[in-house]
């Protein structure tokens, strides 16, 4: 293991790799540091208007219904606390301090030299959460993490990993915001996600970048026997680019993977996002579904299934609604069977709405704008995630703020 | 209520309305019958306004008011309503958010829900999964519960068993203020009552005629090559006319 963490650190050497998807970003033009903030023992310390800005993104700075929060703000961990027997929330500098067998788990599933952003994170280690929950622990709240650009201009850099052990279930809800005078900035995340056996893990993000905020987030998860990963991803407000594509690996026989997300464009904004599950285990099982709408902006929205084990199955749909002349929704599904006996299908669809949708709820008396709306909000509905409902409501009180500041 | 005159529709530049005259009262029940492509749903979409049906020609009154130029949601706004043949399907939206949104008065939308075994619906997305006689009783529901002066059908009745005929039947008794949802005791009073308090209109286009074992009709007409060519007082009569010599045979024989 020694051996592979002295390669590792061979391999930095500067490539600066261009990303496979995604416009090129000058990472010079952004500022370093940001290591300085003081730790906050409470929440409570944090001023109004973060508390605000915070809530926006499906963080609850009050706690209430929460088992765990965990703050970066620029690249300063301010707080990392569990509150739950069982779970675990460090900062993964503290975490990697604390546990040598982390070091497995470090660098494990996402390569440093996958790109030039990658390696940018690499050669940052403080920053990130370290979120845990023990074999057989339920968590009875969602842990809430968030990531806090306060300075403009600053690049924020987050190596996270998230254990699921053994038979445990874990609720994570990650709000990524920026404070309000906050235009621009950078943020790379590296997340590795291990969901072990028969293990439940939710892991629902929430973008409310600044509107000149370039996301660059590396994901890559693995699931083992009988576990179940869930991913939601909400974008609804305006950001300058995200570029992702996170891949899970279900290695596990009858592991569950399942991706939903709802994206919103805006004008001059550029989002790539796509879902990539890798079926390995016997029995194993996949959905992405992914819907986006744009203002004006470009989506690029990708989905890929690949088979690699008799007898898995995989569903991927992609919806795009167009509410703009200006806009571009860009639908790139995939499906690739590796060995027979595997079941993939996929449906793309991408267009305006319906006229006749429109035109059946104006004939129940509401104006061609009320039905559109209704449509509209039809379309984004969260729902479909099957979230717990104490999450749901906050996800849907996290959409109804950004809803009334963009609509 | 609503007074058609010389109507002229085309659908895709092509005529298919060619001079329609129909005066519905308030308190009627129309009946149209027709071949298929005569123009039946063309006719009710024109009055509804839908965007697929230019009207080349005529005018629509209705209470007195042109409604040619409005749009559908201003002629919903005024009374005129409509259950669809095959509405689609809207993801994201439940019934119930629908009903409560198109829920005007104090109507309790639940409780309105029970007698059409829909409760269970509520949560669903509009449309989505529902089967033939499903799709129809949510219609009804939500003419029900929007509460609308002129009722418009095209079909109420296909795609529905039997047992579901009878229920959608009441449902639009209901909506014609003819005794729906009501219990034998309290029939024998409204009856009296209400034929003098009735406003409510219907215009209701069926194929097979099975939903006139339970709606009452006043009037019959025959569509046939985009006008309408014969008009008759006993719709049942009309329809046995018709199975038995055809429409077009109808057409001369009626006239």
């Amino acid at each position: 293991m020694q051996e592979g963490l002295r390669n590792k650190e061979l391999q930095v050497v500067k490539l600066d790799k261009k990303a496979y998807h995604g416009e090129e970003i000058d990472l010079d033009r952004y500022l370093t540091g940001g290591k300085d903030r003081p730790y906050l023992e409470k929440l409570d310390a944090l001023s109004d208007e973060n508390k605000q800005d915070m809530l926006i993104a499906g963080i609850d700075t009050s706690e209430k219904e929460r088992t765990g929060s965990f703050i970066l703000e620029d690249n300063t961990v301010v707080h990392a606390h569990a509150f739950q027997e069982g779970l675990e929330v460090l900062g993964t500098g503290a975490a990697l301090k604390k546990y040598d067998w982390l070091q497995d788990y470090y660098w494990n599933l996402v390569q440093p030299d996958m790109d030039k952003f990658t390696e940018a994170a690499e050669t940052d280690r403080e920053g990130g959460y370290f979120i845990r929950a023990l074999p057989g622990v339920k968590a009875v709240y969602p842990i809430q993490a968030c990531m806090f650009i306060g300075q403009e201009g600053m690049l924020q850099s987050a190596h996270n990993i998230i254990i699921a052990e053994e038979g445990s279930e874990l609720h994570l809800i990650t709000g990524c915001t920026t404070g309000r005078h906050v235009n621009s900035g950078m943020h790379i995340g590296i997340t590795e996600i291990y969901v072990k056996k028969n293990a439940k893990l939710s892991f629902t993000m929430v973008h409310n970048w600044g509107e000149d905020v370039v996301v660059r987030p590396r994901t890559v998860s693995v699931v083992e026997d009988g576990g179940t990963y869930l991913s939601n991803y909400i974008s609804m407000t305006p950001v300058r680019t995200v570029q992702m594509y996170p891949t899970t690996y279900l290695k596990g026989d009858k592991s569950t993977a399942r991706y939903h997300s709802i994206i919103v464009g805006f004008p001059h904004s550029d989002i790539d996002v796509g879902s990539r599950v890798v079926l390995q285990g016997d029995g194993s099982r996949a959905e992405i579904i992914a819907r986006s709408l744009t203002r004006g902006g470009r989506i690029v929205n990708r989905g890929s299934l690949i088979g690699e084990q008799a007898g898995a199955r995989g569903h991927l749909e992609c919806q795009g609604l167009m509410l703009s002349p200006d806009g571009v929704i860009y639908a790139v599904p995939e499906l690739e069977a590796r060995t027979d006996g595997v079941e993939l299908s996929h449906e793309a669809a991408v267009g305006k709405i319906a006229q006749e949708e429109i035109e059946y709820l104006m004939s129940r008396g509401f104006t061609e704008d009320e039905a559109t709306s209704m449509i509209v909000r039809g379309f984004l509905n969260v729902k479909i995630m099957g979230l717990p409902a104490e999450l749901e409501a906050e996800v849907q009180k996290a959409i109804e703020l950004t809803d009334e500041s963009s609509f | 209520m609503l007074k058609i005159e010389d109507l002229h529709v085309a659908v895709g530049g092509k005529p298919i309305l060619k001079g329609i005259d129909l005066h519905i009262k308030a308190g009627e029940n129309h009946v149209l019958f027709g071949p298929n492509g005569s123009g039946k749903s063309t006719l009710l979409g024109a009055v509804m306004g839908f965007s697929k049906y230019q009207v080349t020609g005529g005018r629509i009154l209705f209470g007195g008011q042109d409604i040619t130029s409005l749009s559908i949601a201003e002629r919903a706004k005024l009374g005129v309503g409509i259950a669809f043949q095959r509405p689609p399907v809207l993801n994201g939206v439940s019934l119930g958010d629908l009903l409560k949104a198109v829920n005007a008065g104090e109507n309790n939308v639940d409780k309105m829900a029970e007698p059409l075994h829909l409760e269970s619906f509520l949560e669903r997305d509009v449309n989505s999964g529902f089967s033939g006689g499903e799709i129809k009783r949510s219609e009804m529901l939500q003419l029900l519960v929007q509460d609308p002066d002129l009722v418009m059908m095209d079909e109420p009745e296909s795609g529905v068993d039997l047992e579901n005929i009878a229920l959608i039947g009441k449902a639009i008794n209901q909506l014609l203020q003819r005794n729906g949802f009501l219990d034998n005791e309290s029939i024998a009073v409204c009856r009296r009552e209400m034929k003098e308090c009735r406003h409510k209109a219907g215009l209701i286009i069926t194929h097979t005629g099975h939903i006139l074992d339970y709606v009452p009709a006043d009037l019959g007409h025959v569509l046939f090559d985009g006008q309408l060519s014969c008009t008759g007082l006993n719709p049942r009569e009309m329809l046995a006319c018709i199975q038995k010599y055809g429409y077009e045979r109808c057409t001369s024989c009626l006239a």
